[in-house]
């Protein structure tokens, strides 16, 4: 799933700031699941801004709603009979979401509540890891099953780094080396010859770096 | 290996002629002005067959290895120059080979680089298009297809010695050695190690090597660095990661009195030299006297490597 | 102006702080009238909505009263409950809030005397405080004075 985190409170209220009501959007997909932008983050962070804006004078109303998905065009319309109760949509949904919103509603303000984080998971309730970077191209065969783009801090293809050590990272002590784990993996699974066949340089193309990205289903086309 | 030299550098020169070679290391200045590295050739020169021009090490802003590889050869001294992958696209990589080379730059170290974290720009985005293999890959490439990545003819190759490093004290230890035959395959020329200070361990990834017959393939230096005091010997063993520091050596340097730290941090040295010498498959030393230049001589003296030959 | 007397709303487990409070009662222990106890069947219930709402309706100060550690019905209620007031202390302190007009405590239904204890301790730490900012009736108040 997509993982964001909530941006620092006072970044939300100064992008609020002249705008009276508003409307805090959730979003029923990853951010929910991962903690940060459903709807009860919807309902603390907008008490939150009541309480802060109602202390310093400046009251602000607020319709707080959240829908399954902003990605999606079919939900998205079902927020737009609230739109002219409102100046501005605080959304709490991940970076594609707030993106997806501003095109769609011409003319209203769209504000993210969330840095967008990674691509990933959770280890445990609360606790959640990355684990692809969505370069396009997936090599986790050669690679037992780890991602390197995504797990090495240097993104190395073709082993670790000389700062492995313990099985850790060289930028940090408490992040795993993925070239370990890879290693561990394949050694497990008897593919240790795999380690040696040079990773050829990389196509980076399916990568951001190619520019924006699209996925079709043809067979869903009319 | 082939009659011809691949890059003609000294240190190609000194190895082909299956003399113990030298090199040697030299940190270029956080400023723009050249004496810095003069001063800095002034104590090295002579004092080994050709010095590493290191890249933005530790991640910290310097003056280019290439500029800095150029003022050494006006200096009549012989650079390695050294390469990350931090900092450069494929684009800028290739053009700053040809750069390095037209300029008579004729040896290159392939590295992927310490990560920014450490260094003075911690906010930077790093690159790492290429890894430190796929950069030897690429320079092979151009050296010896005159092709371009892309695939494109280079009228007036490059002619470099290709240099890689490698790091036997690393994890997991078991991939060491294929690591190492990766860059082999890749095309590497020498490899430099990480300073050795488990001699034992470094003898055992040694062993392997020549198992593998990877010594007759690639010249092996061994890194060597002098400690300064014990604080310095304590900092490399518990701060640097990668690096292997056995607890007989911190307690030879702590045992020893303050002033003469110093000086048993070179005897240290000496004496791993004298080891790694005798070692088969070891084809030279790389001395890394870290903000320390002005030992490298007196090291390279007492280890017996003075005067280097002239070829 | 009349003194401030605060709003203090205290979330009590069903299973020993309620229990407790009623056991104050029957000793005729006494405790400030100010606290306004809202009954949980858990404080594993406990979810920074709750304590944010009633900031936001104008308490003073607010407390979570659950059973002793290890002694939850549920298991471990009390301990999902610890971390979500922390958590609710930062959220409170960046609306502009003092995080110490948040708390939670813990005790069984057999401490009468430990629930006036803290009752008597709370309130006059928030007396200490002073009204919350968003305490309508001080906050206009001290405006007017």
């Amino acid at each position: 799933m997509v993982i964001g985190e909530r941006k620092p409170f006072d970044e939300i209220m100064k992008m609020i700031e002249g705008h009276n009501k508003i409307m805090v959007l959730g979003c029923g997909g990853c951010v929910t699941v991962c903690l940060t932008g459903g709807h009860d983050e919807v309902r603390v962070l907008s008490s939150q801004l009541r309480m802060a804006r109602d202390k310093d004078g400046k009251p602000v109303e607020i319709i707080e709603k959240t829908i399954e998905r902003q990605c999606d065009p079919e939900y998205i319309e079902g927020v737009q009979a609230l739109l002219p109760e409102v100046d501005a949509i605080l959304s709490m949904a991940c970076g594609a979401g707030v993106n997806f919103m501003a095109e769609t509603y011409s003319g209203m303000a769209v504000y993210p509540a969330l840095n967008t984080t990674f691509v990933g998971g959770s280890k445990k309730e609360g606790y959640y890891v990355e684990r692809c970077q969505t370069c396009g191209d997936c090599k986790l065969y050669f690679t037992a099953g780890i991602c390197p783009i995504a797990r090495c801090s240097k993104s190395l293809l073709n082993g670790p780094c000389g700062g492995s050590t313990k099985g850790k990272c060289e930028i940090d002590s408490e992040v795993d080396c993925a070239w370990q784990l890879i290693i561990d993996r394949l050694k497990s699974l008897n593919q240790m010859d795999r380690y040696e066949d040079f990773m050829a340089v990389n196509d980076w193309r399916s990568n951001r770096d190619g520019g924006p990205r699209k996925m079709i289903r043809e067979d869903f086309q009319r | 290996m082939s009659e011809e030299y691949k890059s003609g550098s000294k240190l190609e020169k000194v190895l082909r002629a299956g003399q113990f070679a030298v090199t040697g290391e030299c940190g270029p200045p956080r400023g723009a002005d050249p004496e810095v590295i003069k001063k800095k050739c002034a104590l090295l020169k002579d004092k080994a067959d050709a010095f590493n021009i290191t890249d933005n090490q530790t991640s910290v802003v310097r003056m280019s290895s290439i500029a800095s590889s150029v003022i050494m050869m006006q200096e009549g001294m012989e650079p390695v120059m050294q390469m990350v992958c931090r900092d450069r696209n494929r684009i800028a990589i290739q053009s700053d080979i040809l750069g390095g080379a037209a300029l008579g730059v004729k040896n290159m170290l392939c590295l992927s680089g310490d990560h920014q974290k450490f260094g003075d720009h911690p906010q930077s985005k790093n690159v790492f298009d290429l890894d430190s293999i796929q950069l030897i890959h690429t320079v092979k490439k151009m050296r010896d297809e005159h092709k371009f990545l892309g695939g494109d003819e280079i009228k007036g190759a490059p002619k470099l010695f290709i240099g890689a490093a490698e790091n036997p004290f690393a994890d997991p230890f078991e991939i060491r050695v294929p690591r190492l035959a990766k860059k082999v395959a890749a095309g590497v020329d020498f490899i430099q190690t990480q300073c050795i200070f488990n001699l034992p361990k470094f003898e055992e990834w040694m062993k392997q090597v020549v198992d593998r017959g990877l010594h007759e393939k690639v010249y092996i230096l061994g890194g060597v660095t002098p400690f300064k005091s014990f604080g310095m010997a304590k900092y490399m063993a518990n701060n640097v990661p990668g690096m292997d520091v056995p607890e007989e050596l911190l307690k030879r340097m702590k045992d020893t009195p303050k002033e003469k730290q110093a000086e048993e941090g070179i005897n240290i040295a000496v004496e791993t030299c004298f080891k790694l010498k005798e070692m088969k498959g070891v084809a030279g030393v790389h001395l890394m006297a870290i903000e320390w230049e002005e030992k490298v001589g007196e090291i390279a003296q007492k280890a017996g490597f003075l005067p280097r030959p002239q070829l | 102006m009349s003194e401030f007397e605060p709003i203090i709303v205290a979330f009590c487990c069903h299973y020993c702080a309620y229990g407790a409070a009623d056991l104050a009662g029957s000793m005729r222990l006494e405790y400030p009238p100010n606290i306004r106890v809202v009954r949980l069947p858990c404080t594993g219930k406990v979810t920074p909505v709750f304590l944010l709402r009633a900031f936001e309706k104008g308490a003073d100060g607010v407390y979570v009263a659950g059973c002793l550690e290890g002694d939850c019905h549920f298991i471990h209620g009390n301990l999902v409950a610890k971390p979500r007031v922390n958590f609710t202390k930062k959220l409170i302190q960046e609306v502009g809030l003092e995080p110490e007009r948040l708390e939670m405590f813990n005790m069984s239904a057999a401490m009468g005397p430990k629930f006036a204890e803290v009752a008597r301790e709370f309130y006059d730490r928030i007396k200490q405080l002073g009204p919350s900012p968003l305490n309508k009736k001080y906050h206009g108040a001290s405006a007017a004075a």
